[in-house]
């Protein structure tokens, strides 16, 4: 129940950190992706402001023995750098560049209901189960 | 076409930077775990027990701060700037490419660059790019 409370909190603080900031809004993410007329930079800002909190605090998290609710940290170690990482963030940065979408900003948008978010939501679930799928078939 | 202008703001998108920054070590120091938003949304959907329900209101609690908003303080911006055909397109992308890749803008672009990931480092630079170019050559083409 403490992880299911403390997991809640950190997705409100998330999404509250989404709209504060404006990457909520699709226009917003692509006036930053379009380097022309109209540039905005707010998105740099929303980054920097992330890591600026980030940096320090995972350091200083990651020095501990273990998390408050939990056994152990769960943190990626691979450090190989395939195709499958540079194809797959290509083809997300292609889908970013064309509806000014990420998954978080996706996912604060549906409570906005409109056809248009749950379409591209909708499309995104697929997207990922089919990952899963083909993922799964081929090990 | 009209693309929908919006304000520069470098002193909101700092806050929410600064909030981002915190739920990301908030859930570390709690759970152990990366708040990388595309891994959040497919193990919700993948895993089973414990390991789906953290997920759950990981992303609850994201709708549930619109919801918030909404009722307290007042509309939503989301306004989109494609049809509906392109964010189907678009969509898939994301959510194939999120996998494929191991992560999004969250876990690769704040989590992993914040720890020197050389992995995410290479990940944030590419699709950094890849988005970058993508809207400028559709906006401008």
């Amino acid at each position: 129940m403490k992880s299911i409370i403390a997991s809640l909190t950190c997705g409100l603080l998330f999404g509250f950190g989404l709209i504060v900031s404006g990457m909520s809004n699709p226009a917003r993410v692509l006036n930053f992706l379009d380097l022309s007329a109209n540039w905005d930079a707010t998105l740099a800002f929303v980054m920097g402001g992330a890591i600026l909190v980030a940096a320090p605090g995972m350091y200083w998290v990651r020095k501990r023995n273990k998390p408050l609710f939990a056994d152990k940290f769960d943190i990626p170690s691979n450090k190989t750098i395939d195709a499958k990482l540079i194809l797959g963030s290509a083809a997300f940065g292609i889908g970013w560049g064309i509806s000014g979408f990420c998954p978080g900003p996706a996912v604060v948008a549906i409570a906005s209901l409109q056809t248009d978010v749950l379409l591209f939501v909708g499309a995104m679930t697929v997207g990922m189960l089919a990952q899963h799928w083909l993922k799964s078939k081929a090990a | 076409m009209n693309w929908t202008t919006t304000p520069f703001e470098p002193l909101a998108g700092l806050a929410g930077g600064l909030l981002i920054g915190s739920s990301v070590v908030l859930l570390l120091y709690t759970l152990g775990r990366i708040a990388g938003i595309s891994g959040i949304a497919a193990g919700a959907m993948t895993q089973r027990g414990a390991e789906r329900y953290w997920r759950l209101a990981f992303l609850v609690g994201i709708v549930l701060s619109a919801v918030l908003y909404m009722v307290f303080v007042g509309d939503l911006q989301i306004q989109t700037q494609m049809g509906s055909c392109w964010l189907i397109v678009a969509g898939l992308l994301v959510g194939f490419g999120t996998r494929l890749g191991c992560g999004c803008t969250s876990g690769h672009g704040v989590a992993g660059l914040s720890r020197l990931s050389p992995r995410s480092i290479v990940a944030t630079v590419t699709f950094m790019a890849a988005a970058i170019a993508t809207s400028t050559v559709i906006r401008h083409l």
